[in-house]
């Protein structure tokens, strides 16, 4: 019998799963589907088969040059990742390896500036943009970028250096090894997955942050988000277009996250059992 | 080499101090335990001998040369700790030889070293393996022998064996024994255990709340021991103590004697007593006496001892053996 209820159980398990997994996958699904149709099928109503036509992405190239926002994407991503974990990188560690009665405090400060909504602070930076010259440009987005991802890399970072026992350190140590031996030998092996991971996850949100990269760009550093907004325009709505352009959007982003899976879900899950 | 000294080493965390002053010396080639309860300051002993804590005042000293302020890579001193502390992303041979690395060894003499240290340990055929596939044993002996490959002035052991089980324990207390009669080093080794403390030293350290409350022999320690700590942590099962009337007859304000020394009959004696639980061990019998003048005694008695719970029994102390303390608890 209790094999049985197992068996049920698990294949229940499976189904709740599949659906969760399903559901939430729908809305990405459903916007490759629509991609796919000509705009009358699009606005025709809801259904699954497209007429698997690539008229819709044709039309985004040649409306809206594909390859620009791309390009500002992935430099707005990979820049802002890079300058964020240069920051976060001693921050975290010297968090994690020297704390003081601080460092928590410190750490929920940190957390504390994503509390707040984005939209509170953003005349003040929108004029701060607009008078210093930042506006519409790649290294004032990379900046503004790093500073909004900057606590969850710290925290992240923080979390997997914790995670390195002192007792290997102090190992080290008296093995004879010097600081920098310590550090090239000891933590940064150790540090790596770490890091590979929590540099993932912030290029993965870097890349679809869409609140700031609209209101501070124009054309110049317009990224993807801002692409696929451009497609939501006041003559109307075209799903099909905007669809295509979604797909392409999020299609590198999803490849990425693809083939780092494994990574993700170490980084994503990390320090959670112990 | 491996003499140390420590004159009047204090160590404090703020207003919280864990080792008064303390006065210590270690020979060359000695096998010193430091033993004491949880948080007697055993291990910040060790890491102050180190190098991994700062000494708040007080020196110390590794063959004459004062360390106190140097660095615990230029001690000369190996450890080994309770974790092991292996290096996750190196195989053995790797963390075997990265002392050796650290000391600049050129590649040859590394290997020949790395080599004859896995055979001392019977760890060669799992040197191409991280410490993530090995057992908790044979992670230990990767942990010595990162220890043992550099051949430093003394080995520092922080309750090396508190992950193992017991009957690994008991193997690996023998290994490391016969570590020491192999390579002569000066061996520091803390534990909370009296029994690793009596079977492996030449010398114990007991300590309480930062003190030294006696340095001896297991054999002076376990015969003579100066108070009543040091009477009732050393010896196993535990001495018996007890005050009042039976202590004032023999003219302290407590007297103390072993379960070993009580002799125990079913017709006659001194005390009269029931018997509680018997353990029978086989070769022993333990058994937890109440009696009605001294509380519960424990008795050690002979392996083909038939009691059993219930009966009636009579204990008498070997005269010779009695423990006498004072009211500060020191013996008399």
């Amino acid at each position: 019998m209790a094999r049985a209820v197992t068996t049920r159980t698990k294949a229940i398990n499976t189904a709740v799963a599949w659906t969760i997994a399903l559901v939430i996958f729908f809305p990405i699904l459903y916007t490759i589907i629509t991609s796919l149709k000509t705009e009358s099928e699009a606005i025709a109503g809801f259904n699954l088969i497209p007429s698997f036509t690539i008229e819709s992405y044709i039309a985004v190239q040649t409306q809206n040059d594909y390859f620009k926002p791309f390009l500002n994407s992935v430099i707005l991503a990979l820049g802002s990742t890079i300058l964020a974990l240069i920051v976060a990188i001693p921050a975290a560690w010297a968090m994690a390896f020297s704390p003081t009665k601080r460092t928590k405090d410190i750490l929920m400060w940190m957390l504390s500036t994503k509390m707040m909504p984005a939209v509170a602070v953003l005349v003040p930076i929108y004029l701060i943009f607009l008078r210093t010259g930042l506006m519409d440009t790649r290294i004032g987005l990379t900046v503004m970028l790093m500073l909004i991802n900057l606590p969850i890399v710290i925290w992240m970072l923080y979390t997997y250096f914790r995670e390195i026992p002192g007792e290997i350190l102090e190992a080290a140590r008296m093995d004879g090894a010097s600081l920098w031996n310590e550090i090239v030998y000891i933590l940064t092996p150790m540090a790596v997955p770490g890091i590979a991971s929590t540099m993932l996850l912030n290029i993965i949100l870097a890349w679809n942050e869409s609140f700031w990269t609209i209101q501070l760009t124009t054309t110049n550093a317009a990224p993807l988000t801002a692409f696929i907004a451009s497609f939501s325009s006041p003559q109307g709505l075209f799903w099909a277009k905007l669809s295509a352009a979604s797909t392409l959007a999020i299609a590198p982003i999803l490849i990425m996250g693809w083939f780092s899976q494994k990574q993700l879900v170490r980084g994503l899950t990390f320090g959670a059992v112990k | 080499m491996g003499n140390i000294t420590l004159r009047n080493v204090k160590k404090s965390f703020g207003s919280v101090v864990i080792i008064p002053e303390l006065n210590l010396d270690i020979e060359d080639g000695e096998f010193v335990v430091f033993v004491g309860p949880s948080g007697c300051g055993k291990s910040t002993l060790l890491r102050l001998i180190a190098g991994l804590e700062d000494t708040t005042s007080g020196t110390i000293s590794i063959d004459g040369r004062d360390v106190t302020g140097e660095a615990p890579a230029k001690r000369k001193l190996a450890m080994v700790f309770q974790s092991y502390a292996l290096y996750p992303h190196m195989t053995v041979a790797k963390n075997i030889a990265f002392p050796l690395k650290m000391a600049g060894e050129d590649k040859a003499t590394i290997e020949k070293k790395v080599a004859d240290a896995a055979r001392i340990l019977n760890l060669t055929d799992y040197l191409e393996r991280r410490p993530g596939q090995l057992s908790g044993g044979q992670r230990q002996r990767v942990a010595i022998g990162r220890a043992i490959v550099r051949q430093p002035s003394a080995f520092l052991f922080d309750e090396p064996l508190s992950n193992l089980d017991a009957a690994l324990r008991g193997t690996m207390r023998l290994e490391i024994s016969e570590l020491h009669y192999q390579l002569k080093t000066t061996m520091i080794y803390v534990t909370h255990d009296q029994i690793e403390a009596m079977t492996m030293a030449d010398k114990i350290v007991v300590l309480n709340a930062g003190n030294i409350e006696q340095v001896g022999s297991p054999m002076e320690l376990y015969n003579a021991p100066r108070n009543l700590f040091v009477a009732g942590f050393i010896g196993s099962p535990k001495m018996n103590l007890v005050t009042g009337a039976p202590a004032e007859k023999h003219g302290a304000k407590t007297i103390g004697f072993r379960p070993e020394h009580i002799a125990i009959s079913t017709t006659e004696g001194t005390w009269k007593g029931t018997v509680g639980v018997a353990e029978h061990l086989g070769s022993d019998t333990f058994l937890h006496v109440h009696t009605d003048d001294l509380g519960t005694v424990n008795v050690r008695a002979s392996g083909e001892m038939k009691v059993s719970h219930g009966d009636t029994v009579w204990l008498t102390p070997d005269p010779n053996r009695i423990y006498r303390f004072d009211a500060a608890g020191l013996a008399i």
